[in-house]
């Protein structure tokens, strides 16, 4: 089993290190960062969707929280090592209490999608209003509208005057972006990993045979939180500056535009959305005759329409080898529309 | 006395806001389990139709009431038609596609009007309650909202047209059995539903200050509004607008605007919590 496992991780794991090697021969690491960080974005909410069956409507708040709470811990304590675990450790503990609420209390769907909304949406509020001096963390100013400019960015652990940046923070990214997907990959296969994936086809079932939903949806909820978080501190890191916006419903929707485009059910898929989306925008921000809003809108209602799978799965299953594996994958997208009329 | 009968009038003011904004994604929800996030940029629509009317010529209450409801009606029918009927059933993948909708209408209306500030200004003016101004456009909303209210009442519950929609809702297999066309009357529906968002957006629009991305302002409390409502249309519309207008106005009055606004926002999740079936699922089942 373990050296089957270990199999199945090494093909994967050396292309995506090619991948990484091969980018920057096409774009400038500069974008490439951001596209990373989109990608990690895109797989925490790719776990708990496609893997838990939680839609969370506020994934963006957690990015957010990782942001913010890097930059307030960087500006108090200088050296970045510490603060980075913080910017993990705050959305994971805010994921948390915020799972524990809405599945102890047996919410699902619309109303899951209200709460989570509205969660970011109070977060957008509040950071939006506290310009005034009155609203210090520690040596930090929340900075309202304008936000948190020039704290200390990634550096060196040990070596606060050892920056990370350019061309080392894309490689530094693009690592930890395997090392989550790898763990990922391992961790859906531990007992607790498939029970997660059971708890998406059948809630009740899984129920009915003695394991507790609800704190196994929570541990889900609280992990994605705690990679959307290192999402967020990379992004911290990369920006060197973070704004309320990043709370922004406008974010949030990105977030569920990547995991629908790139599909769902696979982890490869929404890194993959992420990083296409971004692009997309990158490149037509360099235009002005098409609103970019406009496009991403029409690719989102075109998804929903046609391709609700998604085009990693979709690829997947015009490649022969996963034709035998189609009949599961029917089964599994059935079992999201259930979930959906209920 | 003064402030006492000026927060009445803005605390009625509030509630009503509310159920004027949520009007639209109620009847929509209520009747079809469809979330419609793309409300918001329909009454931005609204908005729009109302300013370019009455900058055309046309009296401001003749563009609000009714080339505003009617423009924004059409544009819903051609959502209906081209993306939210193949989508039934689906209440995820609806909200998913509204809200694509919803970012590409901000996309088009920027690609037209550009993305500055317009405006109108209100028809009525302001006048005196001892030493405080209240505006008097807020007490058109207020009857305004309360007409709307016992219109709908009165189209559901009393005309054979609400009786048919009524009964697709429930059940629509045995209204197609006994010779009505479910299609048509979700079509209707999502019609009527698009063209009270388009109405909320015109009454609103002498108000604010009108961006493309306006309705992003809306969605967010029309929708926890509506939610927290539960499955009754009129009842749970009514009461959940007047819980969190309330609180709202209590805390704005209390300690600032921004306040009140997140304290709405907190007495919602509680809200959601204590009752995951919205009011209208625990209190007063099966009315209307």
């Amino acid at each position: 089993m373990q050296s089957q496992m270990i199999k199945t991780m090494v093909g994967p794991a050396v292309a995506a290190i090619l991948l990484m090697f091969l980018l920057p021969t096409i774009l400038e690491t500069y974008t490439l960062t951001l596209l990373v960080v989109y990608g990690m974005l895109g797989l925490s909410l790719g776990l708990i969707w496609g893997f838990g069956g939680i839609l969370c409507f506020g994934q963006a708040a957690f990015f957010g929280l990782g942001a913010y709470a890097y930059a307030i811990a960087a500006i108090n304590i200088g050296e970045s090592t510490l603060p980075a675990f913080i910017g993990i450790l705050v959305p994971m503990v805010v994921a948390f209490l915020l799972g524990a609420m809405m599945f102890y209390g047996r919410l699902a769907d619309v109303y899951m999608g209200v709460i989570t909304l509205v969660f970011t949406l109070i977060l957008f509020r509040f950071m939006n209003s506290t310009a005034g001096p009155e609203y210090v963390i520690g040596k930090a100013r929340l900075g309202g509208f304008n936000g948190i400019p020039g704290y200390q960015t990634l550096n060196v652990p040990g070596f606060p005057d050892e920056y990370i940046y350019g061309d080392a923070l894309y490689y530094l990214a693009f690592s930890l972006l395997i090392i989550v997907y790898l763990f990922l990959r391992w961790f859906l296969k531990t007992s607790f990993g498939r029970t997660a994936i059971a708890i998406r086809e059948n809630e009740e079932r899984v129920e009915l045979m003695g394991y507790d939903v609800r704190i196994r949806k929570t541990l889900l909820f609280s992990l994605g939180g705690g990679i959307a978080g290192l999402a967020g501190v990379l992004y911290a890191s990369w920006a060197e500056i973070v704004t309320p916006g990043l709370f922004s419903l406008g974010q949030s929707a990105e977030i569920i535009i990547w995991c629908i485009v790139g599909g769902l059910g696979v982890l490869v898929g929404p890194i993959f959305g992420g990083m296409l989306i971004g692009l997309m925008k990158f490149l037509l921000g360099q235009q002005s005759v098409i609103d970019n809003t406009l496009i991403l809108g029409l690719v989102l209602v075109l998804f929903v329409l046609f391709l609700p799978k998604g085009v990693v799965p979709t690829l997947i299953k015009w490649l022969p080898k996963g034709r035998k594996n189609s009949r599961k994958r029917r089964r599994k997208s059935q079992g999201r529309n259930r979930r959906s009329e209920a | 006395m003064d402030l006492a009968a000026v927060i009445f009038v803005e605390t009625a003011y509030a509630i009503a806001s509310l159920i004027l904004i949520s009007m639209g994604l109620a009847v929509v929800f209520g009747m079809m389990r469809v979330i419609n996030l793309a409300h918001g940029e329909f009454m931005m629509m609204g908005g729009y139709t109302t300013i370019m009317a009455v900058n055309a010529g046309i009296n401001i209450y003749i563009a609000i009431l009714i080339v505003a409801p009617l423009v924004v009606g059409i544009i819903g029918l051609v959502v209906e038609r081209l993306v939210i009927r193949h989508l039934y059933g689906r209440l995820v993948d609806t909200m998913l596609a509204t809200w694509g909708l919803s970012l590409f209408f901000v996309g088009i209306v920027t690609m037209i009007f550009g993305n500055t500030t317009t405006g109108i200004s209100t028809p009525i003016s302001g006048f005196q309650i001892g030493d405080y101004q209240i505006n008097g456009y807020n007490f058109f909303i207020i009857v305004l909202v309360i007409v709307l209210l016992i219109a709908t009442y009165a189209l559901l519950k009393g005309t054979r047209l609400g009786l048919i929609a009524r009964g697709t809702m429930q059940r629509s297999d045995i209204a197609a059995a006994l010779g009505y066309d479910p299609e048509r009357v979700y079509m209707l529906t999502f019609m009527t539903g698009s063209a009270l968002s388009g109405l909320a957006g015109a009454v609103l629009a002498p108000l604010v200050g009108l961006v493309p991305t306006s309705g992003g302002a809306y969605i967010a409390k029309s929708f926890i509004t509506v939610v927290a409502g539960g499955p009754s249309i009129i009842t749970g519309l009514v009461s959940s607008a007047a819980s969190f207008g309330f609180i709202n106005q209590v805390f704005t009055f209390g300690i600032s605007p921004v306040v009140g606004e997140i304290a709405l926002l907190v007495g919602a999740v509680i809200l959601l919590r204590l009752m995951p079936q919205g009011i209208t699922g625990r209190f007063f089942k099966g009315k209307l």
